[in-house]
């Protein structure tokens, strides 16, 4: 993690981004950088810290998950990247690009062509058809009108609306609204896609399915997510990486597994304790590597312990195979039982 | 009694003089400047007075109708307009109309957009509140009186002293329309790259559509309201009848003018509410907040 070379597979990369709300946000920074907590900047000058010294690298093609308490500073970190928000201090590149240093039309350019947004609260708009918001962002793009709703209707086909075209936004429910978000912001065919709770307001069998729906388009597309969480499991289940954020501040960068077994601080074992360890653990980390007789069954490398577990109903053993299909170790029961007993109790104490 | 502390005479003249100079030296650049409005004026009263009566009834009952799409409001707007024709008021009535519809056009054509300037910029909110609070509190003759001294008794001055009183509320309602779309659906649209431009013609007029419209309706009862000061100089119409009725005694004459403004009243205002309340389902703003 060097500041000086530009890393080409870096999609998003943030460095000291500091955001102070405030009439004089500069004269919080110096408290702040004087050593204040957020609190104390807080009640002597009424300035609210919304992000402290936020550095993130992230590669390009996964799925990135900022995971928060409400008010940690979620919803401003992501705002940053598209600059909804400017920062009170430090640099925001993305796709080797400083965000900071664009005008005013190079910034309306970037909003179009490099990221796309998807919001907790829909922000779809009530007067519009479905297939009108879902070719919003196409519009503002100037793509003429057959082509852009020849593109609308194929979006509103993959996230499963084909038939509600026409309706407006009130006649659908939450999930089916935010399936709507969801398209307009694919439908401009960005690479980076930022979602900021998307998922929050939604059921959680409906949520579950539109987790698996955008494990599915990531792969198919190769996008890079930028999602932000307040729930643990949900980041454990779509994360390739996930930041913890507390007032404002990174406390943990890392894989899923890491951040739950080798949580950096008491604020983020709490979240761990909580959590469903055999959806973080992956198998992989845990297996008996080496060439055995192939198994009945086998899962991929990437596979989670959650994954295994219905296996071994009828399999004593369960093979881990790679990319490319060739068997690399096996699985018992008793070693997942193991695994999740010693980490359960590692932080039970 | 106060004590007379500085001579306010001085300033007093200095006003009456400085109007007369205007008067004599601007007067008739004024009245220039003032031309469209008369001829938009008399445009509408022609064509309101050549179009047949049946034709403005269906009319009438037609827009009733596409707005409530039942059969309550067309039948209350023909029995107000059949109410005009009987009692001999059609022809003082299109008069009014054509007052209460210029000075409402007029009203729009100015105001929405100074609602829409306010609406962006807390300055400009605030150096136009007070001025809109001036126009709605000063008491209308305050002001008929030097507009009569510039254009002379007539139509126009009527006109101006109409647009004056009724277009307040349409500015304040466009800059609270624009003001409190959902802020969600704001963003959303800045975060696709949108301009300014784009945003307030593609997101915030049509979401404030159903408040600049109720402001619409509002400027058009206020101009109602107008038409018995404004028949004292000059413009005629149903107001015109009520000051006669009172100026003769004929407690009839008074009575029924006055009952035909009403009627009007209550034609414009259901038909215009009606619509708003169409485009507020149409757009579900309900759900948007
Ligand atoms: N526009 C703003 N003005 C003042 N304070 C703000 C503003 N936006 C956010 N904040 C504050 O910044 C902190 C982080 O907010 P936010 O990013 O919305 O948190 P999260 O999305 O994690 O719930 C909170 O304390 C919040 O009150
Ligand atoms: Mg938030």
């Amino acid at each position: 993690m060097s500041d000086m070379t530009p890393n080409p597979d870096l999609a998003i990369r943030m460095s000291g981004v500091t955001k102070i709300f405030g009439p004089d946000p500069q004269g919080a920074l110096a408290l702040l950088r004087s050593g204040r907590s957020k609190s104390e900047v807080q009640s002597e000058t009424n300035h609210v810290v919304g992000l402290d010294d936020v550095s993130l690298d992230i590669a390009r093609g996964q799925i990135f998950v900022v995971m928060g308490l409400s008010g940690s500073g979620k919803s401003t970190l992501i705002r940053h990247v598209n600059r909804l928000i400017d920062p009170t201090a430090g640099e925001i590149v993305v796709e080797g690009t400083d965000v900071l240093k664009m005008s005013l039309p190079e910034l309306r350019g970037f909003r179009r062509n490099t990221v796309a947004m998807v919001f907790q609260k829909f922000g779809l708009l009530p007067h519009r058809s479905v297939i009108d918001n879902v070719a919003y962002g196409l519009e503002v793009k100037g793509v003429p009108k057959a082509e852009r709703l020849e593109k609308a209707a194929g979006w509103i086909e993959t996230v499963g609306l084909a038939g509600y075209e026409q309706s407006r936004p009130r006649q659908l429910s939450g999930g089916q609204q935010q399936r709507v978000g969801l398209a307009r912001a694919l439908a401009l065919d960005t690479d980076i896609i930022l979602m900021d709770e998307a998922f929050s307001a939604l059921d959680p069998l409906i949520r579950s399915g539109m987790q698996d729906q955008l494990i599915e388009l990531q792969k198919s597309l190769g996008k890079t997510i930028l999602f932000i969480t307040h729930d643990f499991d949900e980041a454990l289940k779509i994360a390739d990486r996930i930041a913890v954020l507390k007032d404002g501040a990174v406390q943990q960068v890392g894989k899923p597994q890491d951040i739950v077994l080798k949580p950096a601080n008491e604020h983020i074992e709490e979240f761990v304790r909580e959590v469903n360890k055999a959806r973080a653990i992956q198998v992989r980390t845990i297996m008996e590597r080496g060439e055995f007789d192939p198994c009945d069954q086998s899962v991929p490398d990437t596979a989670r312990c959650e994954d295994v577990l219905p296996l071994f109903a009828e399999n004593q053993w369960v093979g881990v195979v790679n990319d490319s299909g060739r068997q690399i170790g096996r699985i018992t029961a008793k070693q997942v039982i193991k695994a999740l007993a010693r980490y359960s109790a590692s932080t039970m104490n | 009694m106060f004590p007379e502390i500085v001579d306010t005479r001085p300033l007093r003249r200095a006003v009456d003089d400085g109007l007369n100079w205007v008067v004599r030296h601007w007067g008739d650049g004024f009245e220039a400047a003032a031309r469209p409005l008369l001829i938009l004026l008399n445009a509408i009263e022609g064509l309101l007075v050549a179009t047949p009566w049946w034709l403005i009834i269906a009319i009438l009952v037609g827009g009733a109708w596409l707005a409530t799409r039942n059969w309550r409001l067309p039948a209350i707007v023909l029995v107000a307009m059949l109410f005009l024709g009987i009692m001999s008021l059609w022809r003082d009535a299109m008069t009014t109309m054509a007052l209460m519809i210029s000075a409402t056009l007029t009203a729009i054509v100015l105001a929405i957009p100074v609602g829409v300037w306010m609406s962006r910029s807390l300055k400009v909110r605030q150096i136009f509140t007070p001025v809109l609070d001036l126009m709605q509190t000063l008491p209308s003759f305050v002001y008929l009186i030097p507009t009569v001294m510039i254009f002379g008794p007539g139509k126009i001055p009527a006109l101006i002293a109409t647009i004056v009183y009724a277009a307040p509320p349409l500015v304040r309602l466009t800059d609270l329309g624009l003001r409190s779309v959902d802020p969600a659906v704001m963003e959303a649209s800045r975060a696709f790259g949108t301009s300014a431009r784009q945003r307030l013609f593609g997101v915030q007029i049509p979401l404030a559509l159903p408040t600049i419209l109720a402001g619409i309706n509002q400027t058009t009862m206020m101009a109602l309201a107008m038409v018995v000061i404004a028949s004292m100089i000059g413009a005629g119409g149903l107001g015109y009848q009520v000051l006669q009725g009172i100026g003769r005694l004929e407690v009839s004459r008074g009575l029924f003018a006055g009952l035909g403004i009403v009627v009007l009243a209550i034609v414009f205002d259901r038909i215009t509410q009606a619509f708003g309340k169409q485009l507020q389902s149409r757009i579900g703003l309900q759900e948007a907040r």
